[in-house]
């Protein structure tokens, strides 16, 4: 199959999304960040959509159809042009949720995914990165042991957003010298939920610094039990899922910063009618565009059945390269006005900087 | 619905075009390019055969093509476009010069076989034509091209000169761009068929060039050179408004296959290096984020990446053809991005080479110094990101020079 025409239903939704994201979020974005909080209606509208339950089978809470990481990544990116940091948050229990639904034991798909899948979004989350120099998912320094029939968890997380909200923790641990992921619920003692971090993007919603200290966890809490899980899957998805958001912010600072050059006037004319304005906004079509096929085409790799380890990869690391690129071009082309809250540009430039850094923030 | 994988019939068309790069491209791509000007004898074998003598009426009948179902063109046709770039892609990864001088593919066969009526498609279809828009004076602003054509009793009278000419010396015709009435300014350029031999129709010289040296590049002076009325191409009419835009808008078509050969190229020096890069002990498993491997590594996958951004814009803006969805914006921003992006990875390609990547023992240097060519010609690298903003944002030629 080649096509790079949507479907009905995935125009539909993405029209949907944006629709929704043009409604409550562009216009709050600023205050969101402002106050630190997306309002929970906000994220209920937007949980409402279904998008992240769409896969799971109807006993379970969803709706039971078929797994689509295209339109996934093209609901990402459009809730990701409204704001990443509502992004990530409407869609967070999807990284709870996709995981447990493809390598899951029956026993832990009905054990969790109704209380994930509820009609009140309930936030469960994801603990993959680590505050140290030279971190990468594939050497994590976050240890499980097996010990007293069970695993004992020990380690330092960080960027875990809603980890003090969240019900359920999937946590990212070497085994063995291997990458396995562990259900933990938020009351379990021994893991300490430092303080509401201070970082320089994603603002709007809470993050954490996770602390794991012996932390106790069941056998049965393994992700896939004794067979573990297939965490080169996992990565890829996480991956493709960061291109798509990286994609719509990218998009989001391109249209501002065009739309704003278009009526900025000096010397007489609007600053497009110079070259050096003009052939940015150029670029950054381009680049956009780039960013979104790159996503797809690992994405179709997926929903086609096929390995996208190399595509996910390619994908990620354009998109974070780029999208650095485009939102530090949208601050430039606003020149001061840029540089100031005033304009939305700086908290593009801000989010920007994550998509090429932080992992498995969203999946498809 | 969005998929961005190869149906099998693609992969297949794609499998025996690498073959042919492969086996005959390959092989020779050095050779001519030490030996510019000589014509690639080895090519003989791609000619299309001369068409036979005119069949009895009987056996003449149009042959229909028949689509499978109602609903479902053949995918021949639903995918024209695609297959074009990705043919190309596979062609010069072979051998760009070579695929340049493709006989019988010449730029001005595309121009008669899109506007060309019926009797000069039979007299001149299968005949090697190539295409002289070039001027001294008229290079990225084709609309200002000073050869002019006058038309005396059944004779258009050519004057003028013509430069940059592909396949100058091998074609058997030539398609030339002319002004019959100046006044009118662009509005007046048409294209006149030259048959090789006319009297007043001089190859002046063949260019000596950096890099596509199989291709033979040349220049034509034009001299009172008389062609028969019945071979200008389309219709006489001076029409102020459409007219020119129709014959830039030809080129929506052909910008995505220079993007192709961009992409062909700086492929090619992409596998080598990174066969000698795994060579030397170093394996690519696309799996450390960028700050956890060397410099070298990092730079392939950035390539890599870069490599697959490229064909990802080419393939949309051709597939949005075959969907006849207006690509003009899509065709510009693939060329844009190909150009530039292929010739910075081949050059970087031949840095992380380091020896290996400056002596005529490999074609790395050969690849670096084709693919230069790719952000200049249909439109340079400058002229496209004009094109794609003053598409963008709906700005005329006269706001945004």
């Amino acid at each position: 199959m080649f096509s790079l025409e949507m479907s009905k239903e995935q125009k539909m939704i993405k029209d949907e999304v944006a629709k929704l994201v043009k409604g409550i979020v562009t216009e709050n974005a600023a205050e969101m960040e402002e106050k630190r909080e997306i309002p929970a209606e906000t994220v209920q509208k937007a949980w409402a959509l279904g998008a992240s339950v769409s896969m799971v089978p109807e006993k379970l809470g969803g709706f039971g159809m078929d797994d689509s990481p295209v339109t996934t990544a093209i609901i990402l990116e459009e809730l990701a042009f409204g704001d990443l940091s509502f992004a990530i948050l409407a869609t967070l229990p999807s990284l709870v949720i996709s995981p447990l639904l493809t390598m899951g034991t029956e026993a832990q798909k009905n054990k969790y995914l109704p209380i994930i899948c509820a009609e009140k979004f309930n936030p469960s989350t994801l603990a993959l990165n680590e505050p140290h120099f030279g971190f990468e998912p594939v050497n994590m320094k976050t240890v499980a042991e097996k010990k007293n029939g069970g695993y004992h968890l020990n380690g330092l997380k960080c960027f875990v957003p809603m980890a003090a909200q969240a019900s359920h923790v999937l946590v990212a641990a070497t085994l063995e010298g291997k990458p396995e992921l562990f259900l933990v619920a938020r009351d379990n003692p021994g893991m300490i939920i430092g303080e509401r971090e201070e970082n320089t993007g994603l603002r709007s919603i809470p993050t954490y610094e996770i602390t794991f200290k012996g932390c106790e966890i069941p056998l049965t809490d393994r992700l896939g039990e004794a067979a573990g899980c297939d965490f080169e899957m996992f990565l890829q998805k996480t991956r493709i899922g960061m291109s798509a958001i990286g994609t719509g912010v990218s998009r989001a600072s391109f249209e501002f910063a065009m739309n704003y050059a278009k009526d900025r006037k000096q010397f007489g004319e609007p600053i497009v009618y110079r070259q050096s304005v003009a052939f940015i906004i150029a670029e950054m079509a381009y680049e956009v565009d780039a960013m979104r096929l790159m996503t797809w085409k690992a994405a179709s790799r997926l929903e086609a059945g096929k390995d996208a380890k190399r595509a996910a990869y390619l994908a990620k690391l354009y998109t974070g390269e780029q999208t650095m690129r485009v939102v530090d071009y949208g601050v430039q082309l606003l020149g001061g006005h840029g540089y100031t809250k005033e304009y939305p540009v700086e908290r593009f430039y801000r989010n920007g900087r994550g998509i090429g850094i932080i992992e498995g923030l969203t999946t498809v | 619905m969005i998929s961005l994988e190869l149906t099998e019939d693609l992969e297949k068309s794609r499998e025996n075009m690498h073959n042919l790069a492969r086996d005959l491209f390959r092989p020779i791509a050095r050779k001519y390019d030490i030996e510019e000007h000589t014509y690639p004898k080895e090519l003989d074998i791609l000619r299309p055969p001369k068409p036979k003598k005119p069949a009895p009426e009987a056996e003449k009948k149009p042959v229909e093509v028949k689509p499978d179902k109602k609903d479902k063109k053949p995918s021949a046709l639903r995918f024209d476009n695609l297959i074009g770039v990705l043919s190309i892609e596979e062609l010069c990864w072979g051998d760009l010069g070579l695929m340049l001088t493709f006989p019988g593919m010449g730029l001005g066969n595309a121009a008669i076989a899109a506007v060309g009526t019926a009797e000069q498609k039979a007299k001149f279809g299968s005949r090697w034509a190539a295409m002289a828009i070039t001027e001294p004076e008229a290079g990225s602003d084709s609309a200002s091209v000073q050869t002019t054509a006058v038309l005396d009793g059944d004779e258009w009278v050519l004057n003028g000169e013509k430069i940059f000419v592909t396949s100058a010396d091998r074609s058997e015709i030539v398609v030339v761009w002319a002004n019959i009435e100046p006044s009118a300014g662009k509005a007046g350029i048409k294209s006149f068929i030259v048959e090789k031999g006319t009297p007043g129709f001089k190859l002046e010289h063949l260019e000596h060039k950096l890099g596509i040296r199989a291709s033979d590049t040349g220049t034509f002076v034009l001299k009172d050179c008389r062609v028969p009325k019945e071979n200008l191409l389309g219709s006489p009419e001076v029409k102020k408004k459409q007219s020119f835009a129709g014959v830039m808008q030809t080129f929506d078509n052909t910008r995505p296959t220079v993007a192709a050969m961009a992409l062909g190229v700086a492929r090619a020096a992409l596998e080598f290096t990174k066969e000698k890069i795994e060579e030397s002990g170093l394996q690519l498993d696309y799996t450390h984020t960028s700050y956890n491997m060397s410099s070298l590594e990092k730079e392939f996958y950035r390539m890599e990446s870069q490599l697959e951004a490229m064909r990802l814009l080419i393939w949309q803006a051709a597939s949005m053809a075959d969907a006849g969805i207006r690509n003009s914006l899509q065709a510009s921003m693939c060329k844009a991005k190909a150009g530039k992006a292929g010739t910075e990875i081949v050059q970087k390609c031949c840095e992380i080479l380091g020896p290996l990547g400056y002596t005529y023992q490999n074609l790395a240097e050969k690849w670096m110094r084709d693919v230069k060519i790719t952000d200049i010609f249909e439109g340079t690298g400058q002229i496209q990101h004009l094109i794609v903003a003053r598409q963008l944002m709906k700005l005329s030629s006269k706001e945004l020079r």
